[in-house]
């Protein structure tokens, strides 16, 4: 089984996020550059079906970014056991979901993977998207926020999350595109052995054919103004706990 | 035209649809544009029944067999004949699971741009703006898209269903929906609950939430006791459910419940962007944290800074004395 799992490089959570010159975009040089947290789960839960089947199934990291943003996450998944690499180099930060979809499509409708897996979202654009656009524009089956997965009789059972506390079984035929929730395995380390023998993996470098058609444009970035007057509660314990209770009571009267 | 998509929540028409309906309502207004309103799939035909009182043009049902219930292959078939035939210059569903399950789908058959997990609308030109947060709510966005027909789905709260009109409907018309079972492609099994309770926290008038900073299930008694001498409820961020100290029908946030409170008081909780979207509706929110810049603190009307180990106790009993 030839398996795909789209990789996201974003700022890292604890980056300082600043608006560039443009208003439309970050100033990427204060950033530092790392995995998307969901996309790590999605490459662990292919590593794991690829164990499972112990046959000559593979596992391709895909990525898309300026080469800067993208190598060391590249790198790490190959050193924690993907195959081979697939990078699209592509230096503009497109913000357009349907554009996004379509140049992957575009790069890795060839491969015909029979697998793709991705993170539920990118926590940078947080659009939520590109894993089911890929899978509608290359005409596999989709789910969404798997938490387990099974082969079961030639096809893939999801065990998909719902609201508020409900989930659900679904089987889907292959190819399949299936996003993956964050939590749902625990991802694992590269070893010594992995990082050495990352350095021979196949990396297939392809220059980003670019659609030039963008749906959606962001206009303006900003930073979000909280209306909320908030009062500041510290001090030593006691007197933050009167002013606590004070608030409950004769403010709030829910006590 | 705008339309409005309804999506069935166990019989009833989804809080985030209602939401949806009123940033419909508004938009219909702003622009001038006839207002309708699609029941579709599962449960259409009640959902029709509910959404009667709601001021707009049309309430449109299309049902069929192979979408009694939900499929991201027959919604997203069912959804592109409506909007194909229609030509709605706006669709608009609120930002759920289902609505990130299928109407991707809809945007790449149609090759129709969709802005998802709006949290504002902006009339100040031509055409609307739409805000949506980015990096991991630090910044946000203004997006304008071009396009014959726009999908838009709004994150929970961006608007409130207080707001929804009402005054009928001009026109009822039913859309004949055609599929074949070769369209659906996946198998669903019958939805399921890990564990069956009894609480029902999107009720609840006061509730205590715990997080991550109570650092271990020894502690939790402790935030237990305070919820007891309040009389609120007790429900928790995402972490500390995955850790299993606390049953997943507790969870607040994008994966558990959302909840508007009248107080909502929360005890070792940073505020990620997955937690706050499904409690922001609360009337009033006291967040107790160590970490003086916890995002928590942004949507808080009172930020107590300090120790919970410490602070909790001490509240909990001078409660019990007030009582």
């Amino acid at each position: 089984m030839k398996i795909a799992v789209l990789t996201k490089a974003i700022p890292s959570y604890e980056s300082s996020i600043r608006i560039d010159s443009s208003e439309r975009w970050i100033d990427e040089s204060v950033v530092n550059f790392v995995v998307n947290e969901s996309d790590s789960y999605a490459l662990e839960e292919a590593l794991q079906i690829k164990e499972q089947l112990n046959d000559d199934s593979e596992v391709v990291i895909v990525i898309m970014g300026s080469e800067s943003n993208t190598s060391k996450v590249l790198k790490d998944g190959l050193a924690k056991g993907a195959d081979r690499g697939i990078f699209i180099k592509n230096d503009i930060s497109e913000t357009d979901p349907l554009s996004i979809a379509k140049i992957f499509s575009e790069h890795i409708k060839e491969e015909s993977f029979d697998l793709i897996l991705s993170g539920l979202q990118s926590d940078d654009l947080g659009s939520g998207q590109t894993g089911v656009l890929i899978g509608e524009l290359l005409n596999m089956s989709t789910a969404t926020l798997g938490i387990e997965t099974k082969m079961e009789d030639g096809k893939i059972k999801v065990k998909r999350e719902l609201e508020s506390g409900w989930f659900q079984w679904i089987t889907l035929p292959f190819p399949a595109s299936i996003s993956i929730q964050s939590g749902i395995n625990e991802p694992r380390y590269p070893s010594l052995k992995g990082i050495m023998g990352a350095k021979r993996k196949e990396v297939k470098s392809l220059d980003a054919r670019l659609i030039n058609d963008s749906k959606q444009k962001f206009v303006q970035l900003f930073v979000p103004k909280t209306e909320k007057v908030t009062e500041k509660i510290e001090g030593d314990v006691d007197s933050i706990v009167s002013r606590m209770v004070d608030i409950l009571k004769n403010t709030l009267k829910v006590i | 035209m705008i339309l409005v998509v309804l999506e069935n929540q166990r019989g009833n028409i989804h809080a985030f649809s209602q939401e949806a309906v009123v940033a419909g309502q508004q938009l219909s207004e702003k622009l001038g544009l006839d207002l309708s309103i699609l029941c579709l799939g599962e449960n259409a035909s009640s959902l029709k029944e509910q959404a009667s009182g709601y001021k707009a043009t049309n309430l449109i049902l299309a049902e069929h067999d192979l979408i009694n219930s939900y499929s991201a292959d027959g919604y997203s078939k069912t959804l592109s004949q409506v909007i194909s035939e229609l030509s709605p210059k706006y669709v608009l569903m609120g930002h759920s699971y289902m609505v990130r399950d299928f109407l991707p789908r809809v945007s790449a058959k149609l090759n129709i741009p969709f802005i998802s997990d709006i949290i504002a609308v902006d009339y100040d030109s031509d055409s609307p703006t739409f805000s949506r947060q980015v990096f991991n709510a630090k910044l946000a966005t203004k997006v304008k898209a071009d396009a014959e027909t726009v999908l838009l789905s709004f994150q929970s709260a961006a608007f409130s269903s207080d707001d929804i009109e009402s005054g009928g409907l001009d026109n009822q018309s039913d859309f004949s929906v055609t599929l074949d079972s070769s369209d659906i492609k996946s198998e669903s099994e019958a939805e399921f609950q890990e564990s069956a309770s009894g609480v029902d926290l999107t009720t609840a008038e006061l509730i205590v939430s715990v997080g991550r900073g109570i650092d271990s299930q020894d502690n939790l008694p402790l935030v237990e006791s305070l919820a007891s001498a309040m009389g609120a409820e007790l429900a928790s961020s995402r972490p500390v459910v995955d850790m299993g100290w606390l049953p997943p029908y507790r969870q607040i946030g994008s994966s558990g419940q959302a909840v508007s409170p009248k107080l909502y008081l929360s005890v070792g909780i940073s505020g990620a962007i997955q937690h706050v979207v499904g409690m922001k509706g609360s009337k009033t929110i006291m967040a107790i944290n160590k970490d003086e810049e916890a995002p928590i603190f942004e949507i808080a009307d009172y930020a107590v800074i300090g120790d919970l180990m410490e602070i909790v106790p001490k509240l909990t009993e001078e409660i019990e004395k007030n009582k």
